[in-house]
Parts: structure tokens; sequence; C-alpha cells
């Protein structure tokens, strides 16, 4: 479950102030506003890419305003995707339970568990380079889960896809956070793609 | 009512002839005063001097010379520059326009200036004095940016911090070593066995401010165009700042890497005045190529001297080209 308390963020001339949400456990919100409302800084916040002036946030019951990204258990999908071009698929799978020195059995078969639900095994040795936006999004996604986050990050990750693959991946994406039953907070302009995916909407004003 | 006439009046097109030979014009008029320069050292010299000469032992160690402190400038310029590349492209922190316009000051500095700092530096400044200087100035920023207004970034505590930190050690240094009288050239020659002034080190030494500002100005336009989200997924996937560098930023950076490092080799190769002024310019001790030149010309050898400065410029252009080929290969992030 995730819960924010009056939080504020401040960076230069912007200022969210008092910004309050719940998202139940496995729930999917998504988070909607016009531009420059505050939406990316809020999901950064989150994700401890971006200091909180005040208040508070927690995660499972746990207060993680101060501690730092990686131990936060967030996965994030950003809006370019940013697949790290040296890697191939599999690399880009393995990259956080290597990291987090996982035995190289689990990981493995986290990996193949991962490929198989988004259809990547055919891709594991490509590198970034080579895919299309649907095959670098599920990507994306495989990678955010690897470590089994409590919670997923998506910020606009569906831009610049065209309509049949729009609707492609988020079924791709609906069916994952239900498979790893995640709580996830999904950042579109999109009001149908929000009615789509999500349980709640949330909006934002400027 | 009457409606305002409006006549049609044909359009005239200008002939745009004289403007695009205008362009040509100043190009081909540039372009012919670097080529003709060439070939005047070109035509100075024929075959068999420019053979002669590099057959020369003192031109050939010259040569080596040239490779071997251009190579260490390189080496060290990049050492530094990645460092200081990344930290203005990523960091907001206070006085940070303040010195990335001080990174600039050897590119905008007249050369032999550079060669006279350093000499008076290692020759008349004790390290007592270099670090007291070098501490209050830190400690001075560290202030002035713990009470700067607005509030700085978020990454400013741990830059204020390890700024104190480095300021309070050099002040210490400064302290401790406030007896001392010696010159930093006869601190680094009697007490760690490496004189420095009219040394090989020197030529790196004088080499090194020019080279590395360049460095620095690539490096940071290479990381510049990474996009921070890299970084930011990395981060979130359990990465420190310093894994995120090294395993995500780092090898997306390689080819700028080069490209900085072999700019840096380049710019060392044409410095001469810090060169003449600090290392000097003895025959098979501290005679790189840009000294060569002006050895030749000081004996009247002018086919020597012209001998060598086309040997330079083949060396300037295979390097400007690598440089080229490194830049149009290098992928946006």
């Amino acid at each position: 479950m995730l819960e924010i308390r009056n939080l504020d963020v401040r960076a230069g001339s912007f200022h969210l102030e008092n910004f309050n949400i719940k998202v139940g456990t496995g729930q999917c919100v998504a988070l909607m506003g016009p531009s420059g409302c505050g939406k990316t800084s809020v999901l950064e916040t989150i994700c401890g890419l971006r200091q909180a002036s005040s208040g508070t946030i927690l995660l499972g019951g746990e207060e993680i305003t101060h501690i730092p990204p990686g131990a936060r258990r967030i996965g994030l999908v950003p809006q370019d995707i940013a697949l790290f071009p040296s890697l191939s698929v599999a690399e880009q799978l393995s990259f956080g339970p290597k990291l987090h020195r996982w035995p190289a059995d689990e990981t493995r078969e986290r990996i193949e568990t991962l490929a198989k639900a988004l259809d990547l095994t055919p891709l594991l040795d490509r590198s970034p380079e080579g895919l299309s936006g649907g095959e670098s999004r599920r990507v994306a996604l495989g990678r955010a889960l690897a470590l089994r986050p409590r919670l997923l990050c998506l910020d606009e990750a569906l831009s610049g896809l065209d309509e049949a693959l729009h609707g492609e991946i988020l079924a791709v994406i609906r069916d994952m956070i239900d498979r790893e039953n995640v709580t996830a907070l999904h950042v579109t302009h999109s009001s149908s793609e929000a009615r789509t995916i999500a349980d709640h909407v949330v909006t934002m004003h400027r | 009512m009457s409606s305002p006439s409006h006549t049609a009046r044909p359009w005239r097109t200008r002939p745009e002839l004289p403007f695009l030979l205008f362009l040509v014009a100043v190009l081909l008029a540039y372009l012919g005063l670097l080529v003709t320069l060439v070939a005047a050292n070109a035509l100075t010299v024929s075959p068999s001097q420019a053979l002669e000469i590099l057959k020369n032992p003192d031109i050939r160690h010259s040569i080596k010379l040239t490779f071997f402190t251009c190579t260490a400038t390189a080496i060290l310029s990049v050492f530094i520059a990645v460092p200081i590349g990344y930290l203005l492209s990523r960091f907001q922190f206070p006085g940070r326009a303040l010195i990335d316009t001080l990174l600039d000051i050897p590119i905008l500095l007249p050369p032999l200036i550079v060669g006279l700092s350093l000499l008076i530096l290692f020759n008349r400044i004790t390290p007592s004095t270099c670090c007291l200087v070098l501490g209050a100035t830190l400690a001075t920023a560290t202030i002035a940016g713990f009470f700067s207004r607005p509030r700085p970034a978020p990454h400013a505590p741990a830059i204020l911090s390890s700024l104190a930190l480095i300021s309070l050690a050099l002040l210490a240094t400064a302290w401790f070593t406030r007896n001392s009288t010696n010159s930093i050239e006869s601190f680094t020659a009697n007490r760690l066995g490496l004189p420095i002034t009219f040394q090989p080190i020197g030529i790196v030494l004088a080499q090194l401010p020019v080279a590395a500002a360049f460095a620095i100005r690539t490096l940071r336009t290479t990381f510049d165009q990474i996009s921070p989200r890299y970084e930011s997924v990395a981060l979130t996937l359990g990465c420190n700042r310093g894994q995120a560098f090294t395993r995500v930023v780092l090898p997306l950076a390689g080819r700028g890497i080069i490209a900085a490092g072999t700019l840096a080799w380049a710019r060392a190769l044409g410095e001469f005045g810090p060169v003449l002024v600090f290392a000097g310019a003895t025959r098979g001790r501290t005679e790189v190529l840009a000294t060569s030149v002006f050895l030749e010309i000081n004996i009247g050898n002018l086919p020597g001297a012209a001998a060598i400065s086309l040997l330079m410029i083949l060396l300037a252009v295979a390097t400007l080209l690598l440089v080229r080929l490194f830049a149009d290969r290098s992928p946006s992030h």
C-alpha cells in the first residue's frame, strides 16, 4: 500500500503543495493532469530521485521519505524508457538482481519467468538498438519488475506508440500488475488510457 | 462604402547568386590562406632534406618525447575531465557558473603566462603558502555557498561538506608545514627525488592546463547529451551514484572520452610557450617538436623547421580526423 501525506515538493519556480494519495496493495492508480502540474515530480519524489520539502511517504507501512532510491523497492519505467544501450535484453533484466547479489539460480529463474510472461524469450540476446517500440517497453517493464518491487511507477511509458501497439502494451502492463500483485502508479495524459488500466483516476491541477 | 482597391503587384524574386558567391568567396579565401601556409612549408623543404632531418638523433628524440608527453598529458587530462565534466553536467551547486568560467581561463590566457605562472609557483612559492591559499579559497567558497539564497539544490550539502573537509585538510597541512621555507620545486626534488622544472615531467605540466580545459569542455558536452534518466533507473534498481556513473554513464561516454583524449593530445602537441618557459628547450632532454621548430629557426635551418612543421601539421590533421570520426559515430542518448 502506498500512502502520501501532505507532500511538498519544490524545484526552482515549481512548487507542489499538500499532495495526498492512498493506493491499495495490488491496485493501479492513474495520475492525470495538465503539463507542468507536477505529475512527474510526484513520481520522482516517490522514487527518491527528488527531495521532498516536507510530508511523508509510506510504502507497505514503512516510511520511505528519506531513504535512498535503491532501498525503496520501487520499479520505474520512465517516459523515454531509458534501456541501457550497452546491455543486452537479458542483462537489462538481470541488472537489478545482480546488483543485489541474488543467487545465480534465482536470478536465472526470475529472468526466465519475466521473459516468458512478457514474450521476451526470443529477444534475450538482442541489444536495445534493434528493438521495436513495443519490445522496448516490455523490456523496460521486465527490468522494473525484476526485483519484485512493492510499487511500480510508470511515467507516460506509452507515449509515442501507435494505437494498436498502445492497446496491446496497456493490456500487458495490466496483466503484469495483476500477475505480480504489485501496487502501481501510472502517469498519463490520456483519459482513455487511465480508464482502461487504472482502478482509480486522480487528477492534479496547476 | 467603397472597399480599398488592391492592385495585384507581381512578386519580385531577387537573384540569389551574388549572396551565394559571397559565401563561397569568403570560404575559398580563408581555405586558400590555410592551404598556402601549408604549401609554403612544403615548398621550403625537399623530400631528401625532410628525410635527413627526421633521421637526426635529436629530432628522433624530440619525436619520441613529444609522443610520450602528449600521451601522458592526454591521459591526465581525461582523468581530470571525466569527474569535472560529470559534476558540471549533472549537479547544481552554488558558484557553479563561476567555476565553469574559471575552467576556461587556461584557454583564454596567453600561453606564455601559463608557463611563467608554473615557473613562479614551483620555484617561489612554498607548499605551505600553496595549501594556505587553496584552503582559504575553498573555505570562503564553502561559507559563501552555505549562506547563499535561494536555498541551494539537493546536492549542495554533500558538495559543501566535501569542500569544507578538503579546505580543512589544506589549512591543516599549511599549519603543519608553516616553518618550511623551501619552494615546491625543492620539496619535490629533495624530499621526493622528483625534480620538475626544466625536466620532461615539466613538459607534461606545461601542456596540461590548456589540454585539460579542452577535454573538460568536450566531456561536459558528452555528459550533457546522455539522458539523466539512465541514472534515475539505475538508482531505483539499487545503484548508488558512483555505481550508476561507472556501470551506466561511463560506458555510454566511451566515444566522448576518446574524442576528449584525442583533442587533448592534439592541443598538447601544439603547446610551445609554457613548455619553453617551464621545461626549457634543451636538445636531447626537454625538446619536443614545437620547441624543435624554434631551435631549428634559431640556428638558421629553415628547411629543418619546415620539415618538422609539416610533420606536426600531418599529426594535427590525423588527430582532428579521428575526433571527427568519433564525434560523427557518437550516438545521441
